[in-house]
């Protein structure tokens, strides 16, 4: 219910649209009830006189017609609404998540993110339009096609009053009793799916091992279970058509030979024509069939409600981060301070990732971070541009703490170059004008020129417009480190933050770059991750992190002296320069 | 045109298939169906029967002088209509079973052909469209087995019996009805198709939109970063606008069909009506029907009112079936030609047995594990010849291109003797992960040859080829399940003491023992709980279980920081110890203890030798390792 009221919102401007579609079908349906009936007068006058004949055929044409145009209109306007209501949906989902901060991000993943803006809103759109106009028709349909029986046969009308809620019910049995099988099927599906795209992507390591048969096996037993759970759902929906036709025979059976006895005045209930007679089927056919569109109409909407929420879920999730009011646009400086910092990326987890971090890296100075895969470099400057929040502690930068800046400012003015960085299709400018809209062609040339972009980039026949594929993928890794690099420079940065972001560049080229920052950007705070030992020697202070805390600060030298970790990590980058000499 | 032709031809196979594979079940369904339709289709005749029978003549000379008929007529609406209620019943649980055993068997099917495909198929095709086949491919053929095939049988058969009913009754009413129909069919096929169209450019603009959204979505992060949101959010409204605009089009079009549909229904039932009521004006006006001339009457009109709305509604039903029956045959196509794609060519014939060698150093088969191994053949006079195993390795004057003539690799010549560690070393491209796939059959050699303990590798099984050697690669490729399970994978009948051992060879026991449930903690999609560098451990960890006589490391350390590097290396120098090894490394920390570096450039052996040789040539490895050169 909650969940509705919040995919509510998003109807607005479709609101109109969305009432004509269901007004339009209402009329449409009364139409269609009018029908039979006033087909009854004329099958009754068929024979009898010509005046009454051209008189309900006149009627019937109208009601035809008009029922028609309703038809016609309500269509469009489902059509319009659906779309519409379902590009309102993704707007808003869109924008919630520019909105998020990196932990929301990480709540949900980024694929998850994409499934729901994608898969999810497909199948609301889907039932949306269907249950603005079957929803809607079906109760109606079924309302009129009750009261017109009553009008013309009190008598014979309440077989479809005792047959709606038993075939009703019998309904509902075999969906609520269908749909748990069905949502354990697809959880199923997904299973044997997933082994599948394993298959595929680690068919290498498969063929490695030989293991050919072991996996078909594996595959076959997730597949029989899959046909198994199908099976036993689509068994319980097998009911649903031979409980309608039985229904609707028993009531053509009944019909008839009451039908039978009236007429002919057997029985003395009242008068009924020929004509009534066979209305009185006609409205029997819409009553039962309205039924079975309504179960249709069911399963439809039980399938819809996970994707329902798994929408819902992205609209009201609160981004954990947010700009305060009264927020400072200005960063005085590149100064950067930890105070008693403590860190884990969600409330829930037991362990710190970072634990009493205390550090004072000054404007201008360039900073080097160095430890083993899982001491959390990384989870250290991600709070500087407060892409997290400290769970405890302080950050300052330009003796602020963070939390007091805008975040547009503070992100404008602490550029962060990410490990696991990304490009985008589109051409090697555009990429570049990621980091600043109104650059000057002099400009991107300047910062390709300190990332050692600039030469390669000329190389291309078409230079700066050489288009890139999703994810850069037609420039080697190399490459797409040195453009990121220059992209994470046109932002004109007071602190600049290198999360291993010239792994695969050349240890030559890696240090003619760090030579450039040094020479053109002599103010701006640079913080080097790395694991490269050459990469942070020269560097003004070197932190060692180790399991989330800082295990030595200090110089290159006075590191190799008394820090046994930094000791090591230099040892494996040396030695055996002479060992074979 | 030619597509066409293979839908047409996938749509026979596919209902050949589900035949063939249950034919008995079949000829139930279509019986029942048949059944079923006929029951429906009755209704009319009972009526037109009820009214001409027992009601007209009840009115004129009274209700006893027609109960035989009356009870006559009920009993017949009883039997036919209680086999009607038992047909959709046989046919509806009948289908619930073979539609999915059918597709069952597809997904066997295709699973097995795959498996069997040589990994240049995987290569050269996305993997998401070769995972659409399990997915959407095998859906649309779910839906057409389950709903469309059984609407159209069912149709078919409404048809044939309503008009036989209909011509029964009144031939002149047939017409109207018959030309009713053809303008239902034409509508259909005009709105229809305009429909199509409009469905195919929101498919493409959907695509398109969805796209965008992934690329931006998934860089989030970045694009946060660079404070792109707003941008990001501009241009991903201008896309999702056309996805709108295209959207209520489609729609539009797909929307007022059934609408329109019905309203002819509804002129015909006028129609019928009026003309019906006219011809019982004019008097003597004589009915013609199959069974000769009679009277026009209301009995008349009102049967065929309720089967001419019978066969507009098969037809409407049946117009919406089309564009599912559409996806489904191309569905079909897709899926039958993956399983008729060529399964991996394999001649080799000489297998892997386990050997024992007697003191004077012959040797014999065993069935047991040994340690040992040998190459069992035939020779030429049909005696069986074992060799043993080992791991010497030799490429003579290879040649190689993946496209037949894009030569990749030109003239390599290696031997690498049983025990050597061998390591490449060049930029991306060059070659390095090539060579290795050449070696294990992955791909085959385009001129030149392999030799394996001397003996030419086509010759051996490509299993058992495989059997003797492990690759660890860079893309570590872990499955759904526990820890332990995917180090066993390396050896199905390993024990927990081979598990654990294998886990310390590698450096993954700490960490292994840290998570949440140890070794029985599960992995899900491709161990995306755990770090790329744990990750690496595990698949080392697996490759250690394998115990092969040779080794092929391929970038297997590259995301695993040099210290925790250096420990495993001490596992895997135990591992390779008397081991010929194969290491593809970009670290070239990685590389300097090999016996014998081959530096490859554009395919080509350009300098071998030991790292001290090679340092004091001062060539190409000598700048690399001076770090000179870009290794990526």
């Amino acid at each position: 219910m909650i969940t509705l009221k919040i995919l509510g919102k998003s109807l607005r401007d479709n609101k109109r649209d969305t009432l004509l579609s269901v007004l339009f079908v209402a009329l449409e349906v009364i139409c269609e009830c009018t029908l039979p009936f006033v087909m009854a007068r004329l099958i009754d006058s068929s024979g009898v006189d010509v005046n009454s004949l051209v008189i309900y055929g006149v009627i019937l044409v109208v009601l035809a017609t008009v029922s028609l145009f309703c038809g016609i209109k309500s269509g469009k306007c489902a059509a319009r609404a659906g779309a519409g209501y379902s590009a309102n949906l993704r707007d808003d989902m869109f924008v919630a998540i520019q909105n998020y901060s990196f932990a929301n991000i990480d709540k949900f993943s980024s694929s998850s993110l994409v499934t729901r803006m994608t898969t999810d809103i497909t199948n609301i759109q889907n039932s949306f339009s269907i249950i603005i106009r079957i929803a809607v028709r079906v109760p109606l349909m079924m309302l009129f096609s009750i009261i017109m029986a009553f009008v013309i046969s009190p008598s014979l009308a309440w077989i479809f009053l005792l047959c709606v809620p038993i075939l009703g019910g019998i309904i509902v049995l075999i969906v609520s009793k269908a749909t748990p099988t069905f949502s354990k099927v697809f959880a199923r599906y997904d299973t044997l799916n997933n082994s599948v795209h394993e298959n595929i992507k680690g068919i290498r390591v498969v063929k490695t091992y030989v293991r050919e048969d072991y996996e078909n096996k594996k595959f076959a037993a997730s597949a029989d279970a899959v046909t198994n759970d199908f099976v036993h759902g689509e068994k319980i929906v097998a009911w649903l058509t031979p409980s309608m036709n039985l229904f609707m025979y028993v009531c053509y059976i009944v019909i008839s030979v009451l039908g039978a006895f009236i007429i002919t005045g057997k029985l003395g209930w009242g008068v009924l024509t020929t004509g009534d007679l066979s209305s009185l089927i006609t409205y029997g056919i819409n009553i039962l069939s309205s039924l079975m569109m309504f179960a249709m109409v069911l399963i439809m909407m039980t399938m819809s409600v996970a994707s329902a929420k798994r929408i819902a879920e992205v609209l009201v999730e609160q981004s954990t981060l947010t700009s305060p009011e009264n927020a400072v646009k200005e960063v005085d400086n590149g100064s950067v301070t930890f105070n008693n910092v403590s860190f884990r990326y969600s409330l829930s987890a037991t362990n710190d990732v970072l634990s009493n971090i205390n550090l004072q890296i000054n404007s201008g100075e360039t900073i080097g971070i160095i430890g083993g895969t899982g001491s959390s470099k990384t989870s250290l400057v991600n709070l500087i541009s407060r892409l997290y929040d400290v769970t405890s502690g302080e950050v300052l930068v330009g003796n602020r703490n963070v939390k007091e800046y805008d975040l547009d400012t503070l992100r404008q003015k602490v550029s962060v170059v990410l490990q696991k960085n990304v490009l985008f299709s589109g051409t090697i400018e555009e990429n570049l004008r990621w980091g600043d809209e109104t650059a000057t062609e002099e400009e991107m040339i300047d910062a390709c020129k300190i990332a050692h972009a600039d030469e390669y980039i000329k190389s291309f026949p078409k230079g700066y417009q050489t288009y890139l594929e999703e994810g850069g993928i037609n420039l080697s890794g190399g490459q797409k480190q040195r453009l990121c690099i220059a992209r994470a420079l046109l932002r004109k940065p007071k602190i600049i933050i290198f999360d291993d972001s010239t792994s695969a560049v050349d240890t030559k080229t890696d240090a003619l770059i760090r030579k450039g920052l040094k020479d053109s950007l002599p103010n701006t705070t640079k913080i080097i991750i790395t694991q490269r030992i050459s990469s942070v020697e020269e560097a003004d202070k070197i932190v060692v992190l180790d399991k989330g805390e800082i295990n030595g600060v200090g110089i290159h030298e006075e590191l190799l002296k008394n820090n046994e970790i930094y000791r090591d990590i230099n040892s494996t980058q040396t030695e055996g320069d002479n060992r074979n000499e | 045109m030619n597509n066409n032709v293979n839908k047409v031809s996938s749509m026979k196979r596919l209902i050949k298939y589900i035949f063939s594979h249950n034919k008995v079940a079949m000829t139930a369904v279509i019986t029942s169906i048949f059944v079923s339709a006929v029951a429906s289709s009755a209704s009319g005749i009972f009526l037109f029967l009820l009214i001409n029978n027992v009601i007209t003549p009840a009115l004129s000379s009274g209700f006893s002088s027609v109960v035989g008929t009356f009870v006559s007529i009920i009993v017949s609406m009883a039997v036919v209509y209680g086999l009607g209620v038992l047909s959709s019943f046989i046919y509806s649980f009948v289908i619930a079973k073979l539609g999915q055993s059918t597709l069952n068997s597809l997904r066997k099917d295709m699973f097995a052909k795959m498996e069997m495909l040589p990994v240049s198929y995987f290569d050269s095709n996305k993997h998401g469209d070769i995972m659409s086949y399990y997915t959407n491919d095998i859906d649309a053929i779910r839906q057409f087995i389950s709903q469309s095939m059984i609407q159209i049988i069912n149709t078919v058969f409404t048809l044939v019996i309503l008009t036989v009913a209909m011509l029964i009754i009144s031939i002149w009413l047939t017409i109207v009805v018959y030309v009713s129909a053809v303008v239902m069919v034409f509508i259909i096929k005009r709105i229809g198709g305009k429909a199509t169209v409009n469905f195919v450019k929101q498919q493409d603009s959907t695509a398109k939109l969805e796209g965008f959204i992934e690329e931006i979505i998934g860089g989030e992060k970045v694009v946060k970063v660079f404070t792109h949101e707003a941008a990001s959010t501009a241009d991903f409204r201008k896309l999702n606008h056309v996805v709108k605009d295209d959207s209520v089009k489609a729609n539009e079009f797909g929307n007022i069909v059934m609408p329109i549909l019905s309203s002819i229904g509804n002129y015909m039932y006028v129609l019928i009506a009026v003309v019906g009521g006219i011809f019982c004006l004019i008097s003597g006006f004589k009915n013609l029907s199959l069974t000769g001339f009679s009277a026009m009457n209301a009995a008349v009109i009102v049967s065929f009112l309720s089967m001419s709305r019978s066969f507009g509604q098969s037809i409407a039903q049946v117009s919406q079936q089309t564009s599912m029956c559409a996806m489904a045959f191309a569905g079909a196509d897709r899926v039958f030609a993956l399983i008729d794609e060529e399964p991996e060519y394999d001649d080799g014939a000489i297998t892997l047995v386990n050997v024992r060698k007697t003191s004077d150093g012959t040797l014999s088969e065993c069935t047991e594990r040994t340690e040992t191994w040998g190459w069992k053949g035939v020779n030429s006079n049909g005696e069986t010849i074992l060799t043993e195993l080992n791991g010497n390795i030799v490429l003579n004057h290879v040649d190689f291109g993946y496209v037949a003539d894009e030569i990749v690799l030109h003239d390599i010549c290696i031997n690498a003797k049983a025990g050597e560690k061998m390591a490449f070393v060049g930029a991306t491209g060059a070659g390095k992960t090539t060579i290795t796939n050449l070696i294990n059959r992955f791909y085959d050699v385009a001129d030149g040859s392999i030799f394996y303990d001397g003996i030419n590798i086509k010759d051996i099984k490509k299993a058992d080829l495989r059997r003797s050697l492990t690759v660890v690669l860079q893309d570590t490729n872990l499955f759904t399940g526990t820890v332990k399970e995917n180090i066993s994978y390396g050896k199905l009948d390993a024990n927990d003491e081979e598990i654990y051992s294998a886990a310390k060879t590698a450096n993954a026991y700490d960490f292994i023992e840290k998570l949440p449930n140890g070794f029985g903690t599960m992995l899900s999609s491709d161990g995306a709980n755990l770090s790329q560098g744990q990750r690496q451990l595990l698949s080392i960890a697996r490759a250690s279980i394998a115990d092969t006589p040779l080794l092929i490391l391929d970038e297997a350390t590259s995301s695993i920081d040099t210290r925790t590097e250096k420990l495993v290396q001490k596992g895997t120098d135990k591992l390779m110890d008397g081991r010929t090894v194969f290491v593809i490394a970009h670290r070239l920390s990685t590389v300097r203890s090999s016996d014998m570096i081959l530096v490859l450039d554009h395919g080509r052996i350009i300098e071998e030798g030991n790292h001290k040789e090679l340092i004091s040539k001062q060539g190409t490895y000598y700048q690399l390792y001076t770090g000179a050169f870009e290794l990526e």
